[in-house]
């Protein structure tokens, strides 16, 4: 079928053909195929371009490092953008495309920006958008805006869908004695010692296969491997990556569970993400091997040398006919040997001047002391200039006509994980590599990511690693030592960059983000010295490859630039993830109705079936109005709050936080967390009350009823619950151990009705089995009692008034709520009463100047909202010796009043900022909090805060200035208590 | 990812608990002066090394907790409820 496919190599399943589509073309591979082994063997050479320059670019090596295969996987809401080709299985109707493209990537037109590059240098979005005047929230940010798209669309990244995301992420956890990442020779030998010992092993291989870098050898058997582990009873997880090692030996893994499956027949979630809780960890995540900066070094057929015997002795495609390697040390020998057997014409281009390899026979040439110089191609090599060096500078001396150009600059240890844990490597000056530095926690780094380049040194390792995992976690003390680094018969020599003797050349660094030599150089003539700006300045190592290939050259460039050792010059901090991580993932299920768990009230079924129209406020579902058969919201609950203000309205307030205080200090603790008295609160009488917190800003508000002489029930508001729990049992655990005294949480306990309108008492008295339990005498203002509904239900009644008119709060065991709901509305309808909202309360609270979370938003003072009276100046309690100090004192400080519309028809929004008139600008002078329109007054109506209070105002109009809507009207500052300022309404 | 043994619960997640202030802090009297109450309540060392913080297990027993917290490393030295009746209770 197809040419590069070799007879007799690679494990993939030749009887089963797979078909998939390339830009809109279908193509075969076989099952077993990664896309970019399927590309290759379909002599698929360019499959992207570059970020800046828009160079066609090839696939350069065989796993997570690579820069160059970056494709858009799926259509539609499954369009997928960046995803590595070589990590990418093959899967049979599987969709590819190229990206940062137009119209493909075979033609792309802006690849003109190749020919500007030198009008688009390392920072030149930096340079350019910065020096625009000035550069903050005005005219330089619009210019940005205005240029940003176009910037983006000629060097984004691929596009994703803009659709949701119509596939299954989960969440799951586990834990372990030890975790091995990395199923290489190190990863399975430590694997089976640990079996053997009988510990409970997880092997995470983020392949679909394990074995590492052994699926490079004709010989070894993954599937033989596999089940050898099963036997031994090591859990071995497959296709997982591990992104990140946190504290405490915990790791974050995602599973890629079906995404080697054809769309149709996936059933089980697209990814799982795992957090797992180890005793230890092995690290056996391997090396990278990292390619030679020259010139032209990114035309598509240059690779690293160790990806062409991956893709020849797993998938069968020689991925080059006139084959040149090009290295500095011994690790290529082998793939030569196996490239020229499978009939490719291999020269060795070693920059060592002498080498002394061992190898059976000799089928292909070697050239000592030369280099690669530049490649002659765009799309595909056509051939090599080579050079050899004199005194440290490279001369052209031969060209090679080839069709592939391999790379081998060295090796780097994969240690990503352990810098996650702020371990930081070590340069190893014989290997040419940062090596791992000594982890303090149980972790443990074995193979070739330890630098151990030969596999039975790693076999060795792995097995070392175990035991030193036995020894950390105490389990048993053994001998165990670690072979040492290398491994290789003849030294590495440094080959970081071949320096072309033209200017404008493009050696590149970075091949993602197009970072090229002369860039790390222009970044250290701009003093951009260290690595950590030079990454930022350059974007060397940024994206998803994260320098994975490149890192090290921009490290020795920029130490040749300071003459500095590369250790000296530093190496930058990986963070996770250690490749990309979905937001699907993340995510899980915490989506759509289930981002934040729901709290709903005991009568909610109850709302629902009467007609409520909920809304979220905070974690609660509440009713927001009960609209009658097409009204509006507005019209709702205009008609709401009147009825309450006209007859009787019933309202779910079940949300309020509620908690039991007992004990026999009971009384001494709340009169030190109240502002105003609470000692001589006589038992049955509820009390408003206001909480400071240690600074002197306003905590909360809610009511205390005294139920005995040594037990309250405290009422807080919705939002503020949860808080003021947790403050009560720090104070009594953390700085008042000395009071007896229990706090118990009881919000979810009870159901609360609110009832209130000047037909309440008749409402309420024909639900009652003694209506003569709510008279005016049993039960005034501010007192509460405990009644039966009628049914014999038990209930607490407390005449409390959050609207202004006269009101009852009705306490129920949550269970009866539905009942008690049942039971007034049956009686609040012969009243021509109503049920209402959250958004009616809202207009009855604000119509009578009553404070609420928008006000009380942990800036404000207990004198900013008018409150000033209720602060007792006999006692001492939590917030009054700071409650007064400085700032919060002075004579300009925003205080609470009501705004009106001098335009009656005008209205405004909460939000709005209040200038003066003729000086609208910054902050202004004050601003709304909360509004309304009010059914009582006639127009609309606010609550906010202004310089000086009412009094500083009277008779002067402002502007209430709302930037976002572009609006500005005149506005009459008003007192705060708008409607019924005695509150005769409620008392009667 | 820090584990945090406590004494009631045993070893949990730290998204289990919430993280409170200073247990360093010495709050004076209600009815101390007002400079008393700036420096306990503006006035914080900012360690670099071992310090002592108090942590609510807020989703599990809702005890408050002393904990030593290395803030360079994260790793916990100890853990011991804040309420010295506790303390004695918990160390038998
Ligand atoms: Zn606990």
């Amino acid at each position: 079928m197809s040419s590069r496919r070799i007879e007799n190599f690679g494990k993939i399943n030749r009887q089963k053909q797979l078909k998939f589509s390339w830009e809109n073309k279908n193509y075969f591979g076989y099952q077993g195929d990664s896309l970019a082994s399927a590309l290759l063997a379909n002599d698929i050479r360019v499959v992207g371009r570059s970020f800046k320059y828009h160079r066609p670019r090839g696939i350069m090596s065989c796993g997570v490092e690579e820069s160059g295969g970056l494709v858009t996987i799926g259509t539609g809401d499954r369009k997928e953008p960046n995803v590595r080709v070589t990590s990418q299985e093959l899967y049979e109707g599987l969709i590819a495309s190229g990206q940062n493209a137009f119209p493909s990537v075979n033609f792309d037109l802006a690849s003109i920006n190749n020919l500007l590059s030198r009008f688009v240098p390392a920072g030149f979005y930096y340079k350019t958008f910065m020096g625009i005047p000035p550069f903050e929230w005005g005219s330089g940010t619009s210019v940005w805006m205005f240029f940003e798209k176009f910037i983006r669309k000629a060097a984004g990244m691929g596009r994703s869908s803009r659709l949701p995301d119509p596939d299954v992420y989960e969440h799951a956890n586990d834990h372990c004695d030890i975790l091995i990442v990395g199923s290489g020779p190190a990863g399975i030998a430590a694997a089976k010692e640990a079996a053997d010992r009988k510990l409970d092993v997880i092997l995470v291989e983020q392949d679909n296969m394990i074995g590492g870098d052994q699926l490079s050898e004709s010989e070894f058997n993954s599937d033989e491997a596999f089940k050898e582990l099963k036997s031994l009873g090591v859990r071995v997880m497959k296709r997982t990556t591990a992104f990140g090692l946190y504290d405490n030996c915990v790791l974050g893994l995602v599973e890629r569970v079906e995404e080697n499956v054809t769309l149709s027949d996936r059933r089980l979630p697209k990814q799982r993400f795992w957090i797992v809780r180890a005793k230890h960890v092995l690290i056996g995540s391997g090396s990278f091997e990292r390619h030679i900066a020259f010139n032209n070094n990114d035309v598509p057929g240059s690779m690293t040398v160790n990806a062409s015997k991956h893709y020849l002795n797993r998938y069968g495609v020689l991925t080059g006919k006139k084959i040149v390697i090009t290295t500095n040390n011994d690790s290529v020998y082998s793939t030569a040997e196996i490239l020229a057997k499978a009939g490719a014409n291999v020269i060795v281009l070693d920059n060592r001047k002498e080498t002394n390899i061992d190898l059976n026979k000799n089928n292909f040439e070697v050239i000592n002391g030369v280099v690669p110089y530049n490649i002659n191609g765009s799309k595909k090599i056509n051939s090599l200039d080579i050079a050899n060096s004199i005194n440290s500078k490279y001369n052209k001396i031969d060209t090679i006509t080839c069709d592939q150009v391999l790379m081998s600059g060295g090796w780097s240890p994969a240690v990503h994980l352990l810098s996650h844990r702020g371990v930081r490597p070590v340069w190893d000056t014989e290997n040419l590599c940062f090596v791992p530095g000594e982890p303090k926690e149980n972790i443990t780094v074995i193979g070739s990511a330890r630098g151990i380049w030969g596999k039975g040194d790693c076999i060795d390792s792995g097995i070392a690693g175990t035991l030193d995992a036995i020894n950390k976690l105490g389990i048993s003390k053994t001998d165990y030592f670690f072979p040492k680094q290398g491994g290789w018969m003849n030294p590495i020599e440094p080959l970081y960059e071949v320096k072309s003797k033209k200017t404008r050349s493009k050696s590149f660094v970075d091949f993602q983000h197009d970072v090229i030599c002369d860039d790390v150089r222009l970044a250290h003539r701009e003093g951009f010295i260290s690595v950590e700006h030079l990454k930022r300045y350059t974007t060397l190592g940024m994206a998803n490859d994260q320098g994975k290939m490149g890192n090290i050259i921009g490290l020795s460039l920029m130490a040749d630039l300071l003459g500095k050792e590369i250790p000296e010059v530093g190496t930058t901090t990986f963070r996770p993830p250690f490749t990309p991580v979905s937001i699907g993932a993340l995510a899980g299920r915490s989506v759509g109705k289930h981002f934040m768990p729901l709290r709903t009230t005991p009568m909610h079924a109850w709302n629902l079936e009467n007609g409520a129209t909920m809304i979220d406020a905070g974690l609660y579902d509440r009713p927001w109005y009960f609209p009658k058969s097409n009204e509006t919201i507005d019209e709702a609950y205009i008609r709401e709050a009147a009825t309450v203000r006209k007859t009787v309205g019933i309202c779910d307030v079940s949300s309020l936080g509620k908690i039991a205080i007992q004990g026999p200090d009971s009384t001494e603790f709340i009169n030190r967390i109240y502002t105003n008295a609470f000692a001589k609160l006589p038992i049955n009488k509820t009390r408003y009350g206001i909480m400071l917190r240690d600074d002197g800003i306003v905590l909360d508000d809610g009511t205390c009823w005294r139920l005995s002489d040594n037990e309250y029930f405290m009422t807080t508001s919705t939002s503020q619950a949860g808080k003021v729990m947790s403050w009560l049992e720090e104070l009594l655990q953390v700085r008042w151990t000395d009071l007896k005294v229990n706090v118990t949480s009881v919000s979810e306990q009870w159901g609360v009705a609110a009832i209130s309108g000047p037909k309440t008492r008749d409402v309420l008295s024909q639900c009652l089995e003694d209506p003569s339990t709510i008279s005016n005498e049993n039960l005034p203002f501010m007192c509460f009692i405990s009644a039966t509904l009628k049914g014999g239900i038990p209930c607490r009644i407390a005449r409390i008034s959050f609207s202004g008119e006269l009101g009852f709060e009705i306490y129920i065991q949550a269970d009866y709520a539905n009942i008690m709901m049942d039971i007034l509305w049956k009686s609040a309808k012969q009243f021509d009463g109503c049920l209402y909202g959250v958004e009616a309360l809202g207009a009855l609270r604000i119509e009578k100047g009553h404070v609420t979370g928008a006000e009380l938003d942990g800036r404000t003072t207990i004198d900013d909202v008018g409150l000033g009276k209720m602060a007792s100046d006999k006692k001492s309690y939590i917030g009054s010796a700071l409650r007064k100090r400085g700032v919060l004192s002075a004579s300009d400080r925003e205080k609470l009043v009501g705004f009106f519309p001098v335009n009656k028809n005008d209205t405004f929004a909460s939000g709005t900022i209040i200038c003066e008139k003729n000086n609208i600008k910054g902050f202004g002078v004050g601003r709304i909090t909360s509004v309304t329109h009010s059914p009582e007054l006639g127009h609309w109506i606010g609550l906010g805060f202004i310089k000086g209070g009412v009094e500083e105002w009277k008779n002067i109009n402002v502007i209430g200035s709302d930037p976002i809507r572009n609006k500005q009207i005149e506005i009459q500052v008003v007192s705060s208590h708008m409607l019924d300022p005695k509150g005769e309404r409620m008392h009667g | 990812m820090i584990i945090i043994k406590c004494p009631y619960c045993g070893d949990r997640d730290h998204s289990e608990f919430s993280y409170g202030s200073d247990a360093s802090i010495v709050y004076p009297s209600l009815d101390a002066p007002e400079k008393d109450w700036v420096e306990a309540v503006f006035f914080r060392e900012n360690i670099k090394g071992i310090q002592r913080e108090t942590w609510q297990h807020s989703n599990g027993c809702r005890m408050w907790l002393e904990v030593e917290r290395s803030t360079i490393t994260h790793e916990i030295k100890s853990v011991k409820p804040c309420h010295t009746q506790l303390q004695k209770v918990f160390e038998k």
